[in-house]
């Protein structure tokens, strides 16, 4: 079963995103911010991260660039959930790491369509 | 597949309005160069909007975005934090709740302040187009219909990726699958690149690919596929020629590349568009139509519970599982040799059983601070409005409170700030001239006292003008014009319908209208409100509580073979009446001597047509209890336990009864009723009345 680790602050949006991957047939476990993400990734291993960029602690750039330093995660598909659509977010993302991303309002057809251009 | 997200709309608006406040109070708070607390007030503007969006709250979105881009200047340093800045984000953060609210209703919200909000912070921004709504939001999906008679292009694509490519997760493949969905493809690779085994590097990728893509697409859609690797890869994309034939006549172009390319690495990739999006959207739409009749709108409200609140509670059951099996292993093969062990379980039950009560009613509870903490911001709004520097002092705001006695007390806790800051506190030159500082201060402080909660509100403002009051009431007729009344009962004066001693009605106050409200809020919640005030000092209002409203500590009393329950709040003090104390009064009226009071008595036998054991007066148990600041004694035959009973309501499970408030059952399983004082005294007036009446009838 393809496991998805989901990394948000908002509950509302982890909630939903939890929903529509478990709806889906996914595997998925969450964390509130990119420190409980990476800890959680350490303990574990993943098919896929989706992250939120905005989150206390540690943001989503942060925790992209933390994973890609684990050897389980080196090609593990990222992705960021960003609001802002701007080339400088995607950059920022890119450089740290990231897969892609998804841009918000929160889409559950168009986030199922998106992860499967990154899981088998 | 559709997925219905109309279920996570409460939490969104729930953790929303918590962003609201949580902005609010940083917003309050905020000083320049304080970097965590912007970016605080950020992320909840940011995850409001976001939601927002998700579930179609397009003008929330659309304000939001203005209030983000504001607090994005602040962050990022382009902006210096002014407090003009601050109060324009004040204001707009009441618009957002606004906007949330009439979202939630599904009504349209066009008030005047978010028009003129929206164009302060435009105008902030130097930003003319408010109205600009983020493409991607209405960004089409890449499978949206592909109509049959749009043209097919034939589509020619060279796909040359970096060598890290694959380093950030991406794969070639599933691009090209994506691709596929699209319309018809083929797949050629290129392995010149590929470099001997022994220099082959396993996280690098060594491939080319040339792609022709045979579909009715855009070439922006095609663009779109390969978004994320664009910086990463050389991409060509060319249109070979327009093509208007069917699908199994087509044949997979090649060009340029044949010479180059293995036969063992090319395959292709079957089209299936033209069947599946049919499919799916069928199964969608039904899936959607049965959905929404299931989904009827549930209005839940939900408690946020604290980690350890539960894992002391498992804790709890746990011990109470203990305790269960050594009992029912007692059980087996009893004698009287183990009447100790038993009786030790037995105990540890007890305690367990109280333990684990005080546990769930602890799930219910609340810090006050979620009451208090919407007062700064109203004490800020009041300070400019009145133009008075008040300070405001909160104390014991994690003192807990049940979450529905919280809910209820918001309003009326509000009115009492309000006056406080409006009527209670001077003005500047007043306060100057007085001796006192400048700033006046108000404070908010909870603590528990025996079963209850307390609320004070208190300002060290001119007090209450008893005279003015005592004038007031005697001009209304409130009170009799040579009545002499203790200062509690001038104060209590204060909570009658209609009473203002306002000179001026301001906007903030004084309207006469509240203050009797205020009291019956705080009576329907079982508490009640104490005034205190000195002339020149303050005045100090005290809102006592019941900590819940599903437990009551109740003394049990017997009235022939019934048993009833007297709130403890409500009990003054119990006694055995004295003979020489007994006044009777015209009609059946008795009145006792209570030290300085006269106590009217009631017996509860006839108030409800029982037989009672004890039908006379004197020796007889008296339990004085007050209500409305009136007391009376209820004469009953017997005083029992006193004990914690839970309620059942009367009028969910059979309907209103007068005079009872109330049902529960206890340990013997019988159900007792719970007595509803103040409905009691009414009974009792009403009878004297009629009773009167037909005295006055037997007269004539």
């Amino acid at each position: 079963m393809t496991k998805i680790l989901v990394v948000d602050d908002s509950n509302s949006i982890r909630d939903m995103v939890n929903f529509t991957l478990k709806s889906a047939g996914y595997d998925t476990q969450d964390a509130r911010d990119g420190q409980e993400g990476l800890n959680k990734a350490k303990a574990s291993s993943f098919d896929l991260v989706i992250t939120d960029v905005n989150m206390p602690i540690m943001d989503g750039i942060t925790l992209c660039q933390e994973l890609r330093k684990l050897p389980n995660f080196k090609f593990t598909p990222i992705l960021m959930l960003t609001t802002e659509s701007s080339g400088e977010m995607k950059l920022k993302g890119k450089a740290a790491g990231a897969t892609g991303w998804l841009v918000k309002p929160f889409n559950p057809e168009k986030l199922l369509a998106t992860i499967k251009r990154v899981v088998r | 597949m559709s997925i219905d997200l109309s279920q996570f709309i409460p939490s969104f608006l729930e953790e929303s309005f918590e962003g609201l406040e949580l902005m609010e109070s940083s917003l309050l708070n905020l000083e320049a160069g304080d970097n965590e607390t912007i970016h605080s007030i950020f992320r909840a503007a940011h995850s409001i909007k976001g939601g927002a969006g998700t579930f179609g709250f397009y003008k929330v979105t659309e304000f939001t975005h203005l209030v983000e881009t504001l607090l994005d200047e602040m962050r990022d340093g382009r902006r210096e934090i002014v407090q003009s800045d601050v109060e324009i984000l004040l204001g707009a953060v009441d618009c957002i709740r606004l906007l949330i609210e009439s979202a939630r209703d599904e009504k349209e919200c066009d008030d005047e302040k978010i028009i003129q909000t929206s164009k302060l912070l435009s105008q902030t921004l130097h930003n003319e187009n408010t109205t600009e709504r983020s493409e991607e939001s209405i960004d089409q999906n890449l499978n949206s219909d592909t109509s049959d008679e749009a043209p097919r292009h034939h589509w020619n694509i060279e796909f040359l990726p970096e060598h890290q490519l694959v380093q950030t997760g991406n794969d070639p493949l599933l691009l090209f699958n994506a691709l596929a969905e699209l319309g018809e493809l083929s797949v050629q690779a290129n392995v010149d690149n590929l470099p001997p085994l022994t220099d082959m590097c396993a996280e690098e990728l060594y491939l080319q690919w040339q792609l022709t893509l045979v579909s009715s697409c855009s070439e922006q859609e095609i663009e779109e596929v390969f978004e994320w690797v664009e910086d990463e890869c050389q991409l060509n994309i060319s249109e070979l020629d327009t093509l208007n034939k069917e699908n199994n006549n087509q044949t997979p172009v090649t060009i340029a590349s044949e010479n180059q390319v293995a036969d063992s690495t090319q395959f292709y990739l079957q089209n299936t568009t033209p069947e599946t999006p049919k499919e799916i959207k069928n199964s969608s739409s039904k899936n959607s139509s049965t959905e929404k009749t299931a989904a009827k709108k549930v209005e839940v409200s939900s408690i946020r519970v604290g980690v350890d609140k539960v894992d002391s509670l498992i804790n709890l059951v746990g011990e109470l599982v203990i305790t269960q099996s050594m009992l029912s292993e007692l059980g087996n093969d009893f004698n009287l040799d183990k009447v100790e062990r038993l009786n030790a379980g037995l105990e540890q039950l007890l305690q367990n059983t109280k333990e684990l009560q005080e546990s769930v009613m602890r799930i219910r509870m609340l810090p006050i601070s979620f009451a208090f903490n919407r007062f700064p911001r109203l004490i800020h709004d009041l300070s400019k409005k009145t133009g008075k520097s008040i300070e405001l002092i909160i104390k014991g705001e994690q003192t807990e409170l049940d979450k529905t006695v919280m809910e209820q007390i918001g309003d009326p806790l509000v009115h009492l700030v309000r006056n406080a800051a409006d009527h209670g506190i001077e003005t500047a030159e007043v306060r100057l001239a007085n001796g006192k500082p400048e700033q006046g201060t108000i404070t908010l402080d909870a603590y528990h006292q025996g079963g209850n909660i307390v609320i004070e509100i208190n300002d060290d403002g001119g007090g209450i003008d008893r005279q003015a009051v005592l004038n007031k009431a005697k001009e209304k007729g409130i009170v009799d014009a040579n009545a002499t009344l203790t200062d509690a009962q001038v104060f209590d004066l204060l909570f009658e319908p209609g009473f203002s001693t306002a000179k001026e009605v301001s906007d903030i106050s004084g309207r006469g209208v509240g203050m009797d409200v205020v009291k019956r809020n705080i009576q329907s919640l079982g508490g009640r409100i104490q005034v205190e005030s000195q002339q020149g000092k303050g005045s100090t209002f005290r809102v006592h509580l019941p900590l819940t409203l599903a437990i009551l500590d109740g003394q049990l009393v017997r009235v022939g073979r019934e048993v009833y329950i007297i709130p403890l709040i409500s009990i003054v003090e119990s006694l055995q009446v004295q003979n020489e104390l007994i006044n009777r009064v015209s009609g059946d009226m008795v009145l006792y001597r209570l030290r300085d009071d006269n106590v009217p008595v009631l017996p509860v036998y006839q108030l409800f047509n029982l037989p009672a054991n004890n039908t006379e007066l004197s020796n007889a148990l008296l339990v004085v209890v007050e209500a409305d600041g009136q007391k009376v004694g209820l004469m009953v035959d017997d005083l029992l336990a006193q004990q914690q009973v839970v309620i059942k309501s009367l009028k969910d499970n059979y309907q209103q009864v007068e005079g009872i408030s109330g049902a529960t059952i206890l340990g013997d399983g019988s159900v007792a009723m719970i007595l509803d004082i103040p409905g009691m005294i009414n009974i009792a007036l009403q009878k004297a009345q009629y009773e009167q009446k037909q005295l006055e009838q037997e007269v004539m």
